[in-house]
């Protein structure tokens, strides 16, 4: 059973934050980072930009905090899901989530998260730079790996120069 | 919703703040960000106001699109009475301060008087506060930024701010925000000197209602694919805007050695493809970076390789510091590019008027007419690296004579000077024009000579008259939301039809200037980009109102009528070569050295160009000496200005 997921390339990202405002206009159909799903994290300074959004973890610290269930790994679909209809909004989530990816929303007083749009990321749709993808959670690591082979290969070709 | 924004006022030197709606009849007629700005300036400012005094009023704001799904709605545009020219001050940035100020609740801030000591503006969730910024005065534009942060405690806070060239009252201070967006024309960091405001930060977390999100979702992705597509925003995506420099630079319209050459020789070093390699080899394969929701990411990232400041992060080079710390002062190093560009970020000095101003001065100094006396024992040859950064730090800090003198502007110090040093001045209404050289292309000459804020490239030039598209292609480009039936060519040496598509462009570069949309998401580099019939859909799908492209026209051709209005009321007068719509004699009568053969020995024909003038006045509903005519104020709802309607 295999499952997609977002990939975040961080050294691709602009920084520019479509993401951000699509996430919000697809959820709450209006234009607020604030109720983004996913944020971008900047060192401005650096030129450093992270976007940070749902690991849907395995073994979900949320889901293991959640006092009243309301959060659930569906394993179907490889995602963890939040049921309003149980959500007491105690927030406790949102602390305990290593990612800072559990939001709470001060004008609706509820937590929010990311839900893959149902299957088409729309973060994952306007990114034009693709710096956030959606992958087959088993083919996560194949860009890095071959990234990493071909330093590898330059560096072997190198030293072989020099023999 | 983008409807419900609303404008403040805030005046420094009461305290007092008003805020208020801006209503559909006021979008009808000036839609937003400089339309609107431009009629608040107006209605804002008395006839002859000191623009360092407290009676200059100074406008912040987003477009009417701005934090919406228009695509690249980043733009913050200033505007007040320019302290470098007397006449209309504007400028327009990218970034991300616009978007958050529509998120705090606001579109427009006029902000009037002058407070008492520093201080800054924070709005937060339709909040307004005037703070203290006694510790923030001498700080450098990232300084303040970072130090706003750390004081409120939030690091998702976005400023606007001056540096050290807006506290001494450099005439050519911008505004800046992030690491090197700047607001760099006409000096609107130098009038919020004047009003002791070092910054005003933003942070807002308010909805912005899109009347038919699916919609104005799906039109973004068609904006997306639309602008991603064209092979310029590509280059732009990958080299930035230094590849405008390279391609203008081979075929010769780059200012060299102030003005005395077109083209800029054996400069390999500050060539794009070098810029892009520093970037690669300091940052890494992925050195773009963009503005707000912008896909086209036209800046790069870098780090100084070498010298003093070896290390030091910032982002450009834009072609514009290529020619100010390059082509202008015939400086050849790439370190000297960079370094360059970095001063004036930190500075707050807009590198185009400060690159053109020290080529200047080198000019006078190879002629005699500033000697070592002048420049404090300075060698300001053409060429030296060194005394280029020196000056800039010395304009900046108005340090010795002549830092002092040039920090004045161009004219003024021209006036100080004295002999014919005015003469060699690359201006156009008081402000030095940018690095390029037009006297190969009329249509060009044409733009910096009639713009509105002086000389300048963003207000009305036809760019792509460089490309020789076929004449029709020009005619469904230029003929429409209004007809258009004379001639247009395909020549970019030709005086025919050019003053239309000037007069197009003036109206084009204004409707995005109002929606609050990037100039490179429109009709200025690319042919197909997106036009006044795209425009219609993107209004209607995020913001809920119905407009046609020839209604967007008429606000766009109300909004230039009011700047003309505003310029002269401050005194422009057509032939005036200080304040008029004039070229400096040089365009006339020294032809080009250098370039493609179609480029050596170009001038400008002096009475064809009046010609065109005079037609350029006919589309605009100017009479010979340039003022409006009665029919065409009432025509355009302009008959008893100022109307007060803000």
């Amino acid at each position: 059973m295999s499952n997609k997921v977002l990939k975040i390339d961080y050294e691709k990202c602009t920084g520019c934050r479509l993401c951000e405002l699509v996430c919000a206009v697809k959820h709450d159909q209006v234009s607020n980072p604030a109720r983004s799903r996913i944020r971008v994290v900047k060192w401005e300074a650096e030129g450093i930009y992270i976007p940070m959004a749902c690991q849907q973890c395995e073994d979900a610290p949320c889901v293991n905090a959640c006092p009243a269930k309301a959060l659930t790994r569906n394993q179907e679909m490889g995602r963890v899901e939040l049921d309003y209809d149980i959500c007491i909004g105690c927030r406790t989530c949102v602390s305990v989530c290593p990612f800072g990816a559990m939001h709470f929303v001060p004008a609706d007083r509820k937590v929010i998260k990311c839900d893959l749009c149902g299957g088409e990321p729309q973060c994952v749709r306007f990114c034009d730079v693709q710096a956030i993808q959606f992958v087959d959670e088993g083919e996560i690591n194949r860009e890095k790996g071959r990234a990493a082979a071909k330093r590898l290969r330059t560096a072997e070709g190198q030293a072989a120069a020099l023999l | 919703m983008a409807m419900k924004r609303k404008i403040a006022f805030i005046d420094l030197s009461t305290g007092k703040i008003e805020t208020q709606a801006i209503s559909e009849k006021i979008r009808r007629k000036f839609i937003g960000g400089r339309g609107l700005d431009s009629y608040l300036l107006y209605n804002h400012t008395e006839k002859g106001c000191d623009p360092l005094g407290p009676g200059n009023t100074l406008m912040i704001s987003g477009g009417f699109l701005t934090a919406t799904l228009a695509s690249a709605t980043a733009r913050t545009h200033i505007m007040a009475k320019s302290p470098l020219t007397g006449l209309l001050g504007s400028a327009n940035m990218g970034g991300f301060f616009a978007p958050e100020l529509a998120w705090a609740g606001f579109h427009h801030l006029v902000i009037k008087g002058k407070a008492e000591k520093p201080v800054y503006i924070y709005i937060h969730n339709g909040e307004i506060e005037i703070r203290d910024a006694t510790a923030l005065w001498g700080q450098t534009t990232t300084e303040t930024q970072w130090s706003i942060r750390e004081e409120l405690g939030d690091e998702e806070i976005k400023s606007l701010v001056i540096g050290q060239a807006g506290e001494n009252l450099v005439r050519y201070a911008n505004v800046m925000t992030g690491i090197k967006n700047s607001g760099g024309r006409t000096g609107m960091g130098c009038v919020m000197g004047s009003k002791n405001l070092k910054a005003v930060a933003v942070r807002g977390t308010m909805d912005i209602n899109i009347a038919q999100p699916i919609e104005a979702l799906e039109y973004n992705k068609k904006f997306i694919e639309q602008i991603t597509s064209s092979k310029v925003n590509q280059t732009q995506g990958t080299l930035g805007t230094p590849f405008i420099w390279g391609a203008t630079n081979s075929w010769g319209g780059i200012r060299t050695r102030n003005f005395q050459y077109n083209q800029c020789e054996n400069a390999d070093e500050i060539e794009p493809e070098a810029i892009d390699d520093i970037a690669t080899e300091t940052i890494g394969p992925h050195h773009m970076t963009g503005c707000f929701g912008c896909q086209v990411h036209c800046r790069a990232q870098y780090k100084i390789t070498s010298g003093p400041y070896a290390g030091k992060y910032d982002e450009g080079p834009e072609y514009t510091s290529q020619g100010a710390f390059g082509g202008e002062p015939d400086c050849k190093k790439a370190e000297t590019v960079l370094v360059g560009n970095h001063l004036v970020n930190q500075y707050g000095v807009d590198n185009l008027e400060i690159g053109s101003i020290i080529s200047w001065a080198m000019e006078l100094f190879e002629k005699g007419i500033l000697t070592t006396e002048q420049t404090d024992g300075l060698d300001l040859s053409f060429g030296n690296d060194e005394a280029l950064l020196e000056m800039v730090h010395r304009i900046c800090l108005r340090k010795g004579w002549l830092g002092d003198v040039l920090a004045n502007g161009g004219i003024p110090a021209s006036e100080t000077i004295g002999q014919d040093s005015f003469s060699y001045l690359i201006q156009v209404k008081g402000m030095s024009n940018l690095h390029s050289d037009e006297r190969a292309t009329p249509a060009l000459a044409l733009n910096i000579a009639t713009s509105s804020r002086g000389s300048d490239h963003l207000r009305s030039r036809p760019a792509i008259d460089l490309y020789h598209l076929p004449e029709k292609v020009l005619h469904k480009i230029y003929g429409s939301p209004v007809p258009y039936e004379g001639k247009l060519s395909s020549e970019h040496t030709a005086y025919e039809g050019k003053p239309w598509q000037v007069y197009w462009q003036e109206n084009c570069y204004m409707a995005v200037d109002c929606l609050g949309i990037c100039k490179y998401h429109t009709v200025f580099l690319g042919p197909t980009l997106p036009n006044f019939e795209d425009w219609p859909k993107v209004i209607k799908y995020n913001t809920g109102l119905d407009f046609t492209p020839k209604e967007i026209w008429d606000v766009a051709v109300r909004c230039n009528m009011l700047e003309r209005l505003f310029n002269l009321r401050e005194g422009l007068t057509r032939d005036d070569l200080k304040k008029g719509d004039t070229l400096n004699h040089r365009y006339y009568d020294e032809p080009c050295q250098r370039g493609a053969p179609d480029v050596v020995g170009s001038t400008i024909d002096r009475e064809k160009f009046k010609k065109m003038i005079d037609e350029f006045y006919l589309h605009k509903g100017l009479d010979n000496n340039g003022i409006p005519t009665p029919e065409r104020l009432v025509k355009l709802g302009l008959g008893d200005e100022p109307s007060h309607l803000l």
